[in-house]
């Protein structure tokens, strides 16, 4: 025996923890979630997205003030010093910043800004600032933290115009992290039309959509997205910012969807030879009956895999559009479209807190890939 | 094995006809006829344009007649090498583009290299030190590789670079050898500057295919041969390098067709962020300023690279593997 083997039969022996007798009972759903809740990686993955949506759904609670507002006296300003150390001096549990002062670099004629350690402004939950609306009906200006006075906090620096690069990112999350999930929704939608319909009835249709398919994955992916986007209208009265957001997911899932159609073609063709198949046809059903009640089903966690397999991908996509100018356009925020912002080396040096936004990008990323990862390894739950 | 080249050959020829649709489509789509703007752009600028000269464009680009009339206009002068003229730089595409793409392709080709040699290294340490640590760092790694863009990885690179060795890696010469002849020292500072691009573009794909390269050997050295191979008392390293990595390597091939695209698309944006003269820079800005026939014909040029990398990729698997042209062929 190899070593891989053995490895293998470890593995094996760990993952048969319940008695194979109840194993069988269980239904083929319940034994993914089994599989999956197993997966450390996964659960990481799902628990850390449901964390991230919770947060972006908040994001204008837990950000300071609005994503929108500018500051003509803290241009590209660092993030905000806090401490622990009270006016006395000594270590407390309150936490305090300081009032920041101007003063003119002479060297460089760049403004400094120095925070006035003499002066001590109180941090407090639950303050009043920015009103705002959450799930378009709560109205509110209690944001999570800032001050009373009113004095801006910037825990992550500040931008060209001085806002508050918290804000943004958090705001830009709300764009970049849905970009994924409805380009994946239409993806699916697409790519199980087209999938199925090639499949099922092969011959012409399928010659043709095989060819379309092979077309479209014949160009380099970025560069035909942005072809698409730079031929979407301006934005304008009639076509908003958020009309334009919602025409990139198209185009990204335009491209997107071959992949799944590919692979659930062969699902279905693999299904039109199977006898449940062959005894519904000779049972006299309907070709939607067949496609709907006897082969979606068989292929529905196919689907979800390859669906969530290529949601990062859309999220790149859209950061790479949008840190060209190609993709989400002002006054809508991405995690791209605030990465525009540090395109210059210069700039970067100067502010290195304007590149955040690319952290927030990875994590998200890792996290779907964990959970694709997880959820490709548990919908096989037969095979162990 | 030639009746198998053939048939690819007309299949390629089909698919290069339905790009220049493709191509075709993106030129139109942008609202408005773009002459039209672009001599409003002139004359607001206060650029004198006579009559004759707007008249002889419009017969030129057949802004007034039927669709198919302008494809097959657009579509016979691509074939006698006029792109049609980019209204941004008003030159003929034919002119800004060609030292561009080669630059383009060359640092491509530079980068699938690149990726082949480390992602095979890498795969195999891998596989033949499973559960090791390194094995577990490499794991981290390609994860990440996966997920920080290319432009990011650019950017910081760029500032670590210009942090650490005061290296100003913008571009793929520095200034003072930008319009010097090729020399010895010019080829030595472009080196010095292509690494960049290189690394950036390829970590991405090399995550992925030092994966795909140790799942494969994974499963290969797995098989009764190395078995055979190993009790006839051949060495470790005969039995690794000749008898198993040669069969794992296949699907690294076949999917050089997926690496191909992915790598022009990566190189297009790095191109964009450390300002190098390929044609990534004039793609997007040719978009963003609607400059439709630079646009269309560097897309198309990259697509017919791409399809032209496929089929020799294909040729090289058939090659390879006698299963193939056998099965097929």
């Amino acid at each position: 025996m190899t070593e891989t083997a053995q490895v293998q039969g470890q593995e094996r022996a760990e993952v048969w923890v319940e008695p194979i007798s109840e194993v069988g009972q269980y239904s083929q759903w319940k034994l993914m979630r089994m599989r999956f809740a197993r997966n450390k990686l996964a659960m990481i993955g799902s628990i850390g997205l449901l964390v991230l949506y919770i947060i972006v759904v908040l994001a204008p609670f837990l950000a300071p003030t609005d994503y929108m507002r500018q500051n003509a006296d803290y241009v590209y300003g660092p993030p905000s010093k806090l401490t622990f150390r009270g006016p006395d001096g000594k270590l407390g549990l309150r936490l305090y910043t300081h009032p920041v002062t101007t003063v003119l670099d002479k060297e460089t004629f760049r403004w400094m800004y120095m925070p006035d350690k003499t002066k001590f402004e109180p941090v407090v939950l639950f303050a009043k600032g920015d009103p705002y609306t959450l799930f378009g009906i709560i109205k509110s200006d209690i944001h999570l933290f800032g001050t009373r006075s009113g004095m801006r906090i910037y825990l992550l620096g500040a931008d060209s115009l001085g806002r508050d690069m918290l804000a943004r990112i958090l705001m830009g999350g709300r764009i970049s992290m849905t970009v994924g999930l409805l380009g994946v929704a239409l993806t699916i939608v697409f790519g199980t039309i087209f999938g199925t319909a090639s499949g099922y009835y092969g011959g012409f249709i399928d010659d043709m959509m095989q060819r379309l398919v092979e077309l479209i994955q014949s160009f380099p992916t970025v560069p035909l997205w942005a072809a698409l986007s730079a031929a979407l209208p301006n934005i304008s009265e009639e076509f908003t910012a958020l009309d334009r957001y919602f025409l990139i997911t198209l185009i990204l899932s335009l491209v997107n969807w071959t992949g799944l159609a590919r692979q659930l073609r062969a699902k279905v063709m693999a299904y039109n030879r199977a006898d449940f198949t062959q005894a519904a046809l000779a049972a006299g059903a309907s070709d939607a009956r067949i496609i709907f009640v006897h082969m979606m089903p068989n292929a529905a966690s196919h689907i979800i895999v390859v669906a969530a397999l290529s949601i990062p991908g859309m999220i790149l996509g859209e950061t790479s559009l949008s840190f060209l100018g190609l993709g989400i356009l002002p006054p809508l925020v991405s995690w791209g479209a605030l990465l525009r912002d540090a395109q210059n080396l210069n700039t970067v040096l100067m502010a290195p807190w304007l590149m955040i936004p690319g952290i927030a990008v990875i994590i998200a990323v890792l996290l779907f890939s964990f959970l694709g990862d997880g959820l490709r390894d548990a919908v096989d739950p037969y095979s162990i | 094995m030639t009746g198998y080249i053939l048939r690819r050959l007309g299949y390629m020829a089909i698919l290069i006809v339905l790009v220049a649709v493709v191509g075709f489509i993106i030129i139109e789509l942008p609202p408005g006829s773009y002459l039209e703007v672009e001599l409003d752009r002139i004359r607001a600028l206060g650029g004198d344009i006579n009559q004759a000269m707007i008249d002889a464009l419009k017969q030129q680009y057949g802004v007034d007649q039927p669709l198919h009339i302008r494809f097959w206009k657009w579509l016979s002068g691509f074939v006698r090498g006029d792109f049609g003229l980019s209204f941004e730089y008003w030159t003929p595409v034919s002119k800004l583009i060609w030292l561009r793409l080669w630059y383009t392709i060359f640092t491509s080709l530079l980068t699938l290299v690149f990726q082949w040699v480390v992602a095979i290294f890498i795969g195999v340490y891998s596989a033949t030190h499973r559960y090791s640590p390194l094995d577990y760092l490499f794991t981290v790694l390609q994860f990440i590789g996966l997920s920080v863009p290319a432009f990011l990885l650019a950017l910081l690179l760029m500032v670590v670079v210009h942090r650490t060795l005061g290296w100003h890696v913008s571009g793929f010469n520095s200034p003072e050898f930008q319009d010097l002849p090729w020399n010895w020292a010019k080829i030595v500072d472009f080196a010095k500057h292509v690494w960049l691009p290189i690394v950036v573009v390829g970590a991405n794909g090399t995550a992925w295919l030092s994966r795909v390269m140790r799942a494969n050997l994974l499963d290969v050295l797995n098989m009764q041969y190395v078995q055979t191979a190993r009790s006839k008392g051949v060495k470790e390293n005969v039995v690794i390098w000749k008898h198993a990595v040669r069969n794992a390597i296949h699907p690294l091939i076949m999917v050089l067709g997926a690496s191909l695209p992915a790598i022009i698309s990566g190189q297009l944006i790095v191109g964009v962020v450390l300002n190098l003269p390929t044609v990534g820079p004039l793609y997007f800005r040719a978009l963003m300023n609607q400059d439709m026939y630079l646009a269309a014909s560097i897309l198309m040029f990259l697509t017919f690279a791409l399809l032209i990398g496929n089929l020799l990729a294909d040729i090289l698997l058939a090659i390879v593997d006698p299963r193939i042209r056998l099965g097929e062929g």
